[in-house]
């Protein structure tokens, strides 16, 4: 099973018959495990990475540190929803240190990314202070190196 | 002129004043070939060499001839190389190799295939394994010794086993076999001049491995005639399916072989050549002799690599090797389905299927499907006479690769 997450993380394309000849199990195997893991959800989806910066851009991005006032009975949690909720909002971690949520936000521009945060983050009722760092280039996400293919070095037939 | 001859002239010509008591007068013409001794002049060209300046010329070729892992050296290790090199590490290590290092090489085999070693006198660093198999023929050799040499084997035996003096004697193992050598087919080749063992399992090219029983028939016929037997493990770790196993490990066999062991191709470090020799200390240090007159020491920058790649790679080479074995089984299984035959390797990487049902000869093979569908595939023959009949297609090439590669091979047997 962790066998097949590996696989999947790496190329999320690959069909079930190619993943069976691989770890040496048959098809039907690897389809209900699948549907499995989509069951209970330990996968969540399927979906391209893409470099945008390669067809010009779209769009901005920003990690937010958020400090909160936890809400009494529910902690952090229900704090968290309230924020990921917003479809602005790409990635929400709750962290160690000096600030509690990690909040990842894409918009269009700087502006709209600004004022989001002045207007639905640092409004809510809960949330004590915030700090917005843009990010200004991706060298690397999800594993995968934006610029760079490594080359085969290797000379064509060796011992 | 015989191997003994060339030598006992060279030894005339380097005694100082016999140099100068040839007349000057009667020069013959200087020809610079004429400089290149005999034994060297007998070691027959490598078929691998003939092959790969041919697949050099051809372009948009999807390559199954490699001999070396797809993947990078981690880059733990490399970074802890440049590390040392920022430092200004730089300068030679003892000629046994740092003693840090043979000390991560004792615990390493010990960690993973029980073996036990001192780190003072039975581990010799070296410059790849390729360097340890020709100190240990020369340490061991005298002229005239036989050494026993299972094959299809790695190209270099044979040669090394001839410029150290000895006689390769081959010993076929067959697919029926699945390549492994057997007691009967060892005996069979036994002579009183049989004096070495060339072991080396999991196998390049044809990927057999030897589980403990087989190896254990073969210590027993070790014993029995006095062999020592040289165990050149450097796919040690690419055993899939099980653990490997060591001849060195069993009963009463630690004293009668030199272990080989390094770093190229589970860690993937091939281009740092970095090895080990580990044995039985009179041996190990009478080829530290050699070594520190011929060598000195491995290149202090792959030391400190292979110390680290000892410290922390295990994770990564695990990664590595689980990679491996997913592309094992695609390469086996679509073989099978082009209805080649052959047997499913559980070590190395390479496969090695018989194309004796296509009429045509190992190389007539592998010329004509780089010709007319351009995938490079090493032939049979260029390990040994036994090999004629099949084609060793390595599988550390992209799943991408290894799918076009068998797509093309489809097309190619079919049209046949
Ligand atoms: C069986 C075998 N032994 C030794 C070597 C050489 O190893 P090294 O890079 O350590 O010299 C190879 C490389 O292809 C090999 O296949």
């Amino acid at each position: 099973m962790r066998e097949i997450l590996e696989l999947l993380e790496e190329d999320g394309r690959m069909r079930p018959e190619e993943i069976a000849v691989r770890l040496g199990r048959d098809v039907d195997w690897v389809i209900s495990t699948l549907r499995q893991l989509e069951e209970e959800k330990v996968i969540l989806g399927y979906k391209a990475l893409v470099n945008w910066d390669r067809i010009g851009g779209n769009g901005v991005t920003a990690i937010i540190d958020v400090k909160v006032t936890p809400e009494r009975e529910v902690g952090f949690d229900k704090v968290a929803e309230r924020i990921y909720r917003f479809p602005q909002v790409r990635s929400v971690y709750l962290m160690s240190g000096t600030y509690d949520l990690s909040v990842v936000i894409e918009g269009k521009t700087m502006k709209e990314v600004a004022f989001f945060v002045a207007e639905k983050l640092a409004t809510l009722e809960f949330v004590q202070g915030t700090t917005t760092h843009f990010v200004l280039k991706k060298y690397k996400q999800d594993g995968v190196v934006f610029e760079e293919s490594e080359k085969d070095f290797r000379l064509v037939v060796t011992p | 002129m015989t191997v003994l001859s060339s030598n006992l002239k060279l030894e005339n010509r380097n005694s100082g004043d016999s140099v100068r008591s040839i007349p000057a007068d009667t020069p013959g013409k200087w020809d610079p070939a004429n400089c290149v001794a005999q034994v060297v002049r007998d070691i027959p060209p490598s078929g691998i060499r003939k092959f790969f300046d041919l697949v050099s010329q051809t372009k948009g070729v999807i390559s199954l001839g490699v001999g070396e892992p797809d993947f990078v050296t981690p880059w733990h290790v490399r970074e802890a190389s440049v590390y040392y090199l920022e430092k200004g590490h730089t300068s030679y290590t003892s000629n046994w190799g740092m003693l840090e290092l043979r000390e991560e090489i004792v615990r390493y085999l010990y960690r993973r295939f029980g073996l036990n070693y001192q780190p003072n006198n039975q581990i010799l660093v070296t410059v790849g394994v390729s360097e340890a198999v020709d100190l240990a023929l020369r340490t061991v050799l005298c002229h005239g010794d036989e050494v026993l040499i299972p094959e299809p084997c790695f190209v270099s035996y044979r040669p090394c086993v001839k410029l150290a003096g000895g006689i390769p004697v081959g010993v076929p193992t067959k697919a029926e076999d699945e390549f492994r050598l057997t007691a009967e087919a060892l005996q069979a080749a036994l002579t009183p001049r049989s004096k070495v063992l060339i072991l080396a399992f999991p196998s390049n090219p044809t990927g057999a491995v030897m589980r403990r029983e087989h190896l254990e028939a073969i210590a027993e016929v070790v014993r029995k005639h006095n062999l020592l037997v040289i165990s050149d493990e450097i796919y040690a770790e690419l055993t899939y399916e099980g653990k490997h196993v060591s001849i060195a490990s069993l009963e009463g066999m630690a004293d009668r072989v030199i272990v080989m062991n390094g770093f190229s191709k589970a860690f993937a470090m091939t281009g740092w050549r970095l090895g080990y020799a580990a044995g039985p200390a009179p041996i190990i240090e009478a080829m530290c002799k050699i070594h520190q007159y011929t060598i000195m020491c491995a290149p202090t920058q792959a030391q400190r690599a292979g110390i680290e790649a000892l410290r922390n790679g295990e994770p990564e080479m695990q990664r590595m090797i689980r990679s491996y074995d997913h592309r094992r089984r695609m390469m086996y299984r679509g073989l099978q389905n082009l209805g080649l035959e052959c047997f499913e390797p559980q070590g190395a990487f390479y496969v090695f299927p018989s194309i004796k049902k296509t009429g045509l000869s190992s190389e007539e093979f592998s010329e004509r499907l780089l010709m007319e569908e351009k995938v490079a595939v090493v032939p049979g023959n260029a390990f040994g006479q036994c090999g004629e009949g099949y084609i060793r297609c390595c599988y550390a090439a992209s799943a991408r690769d290894i799918e076009q590669a068998l797509q093309r091979i489809d097309r190619f047997i079919n049209r046949l």
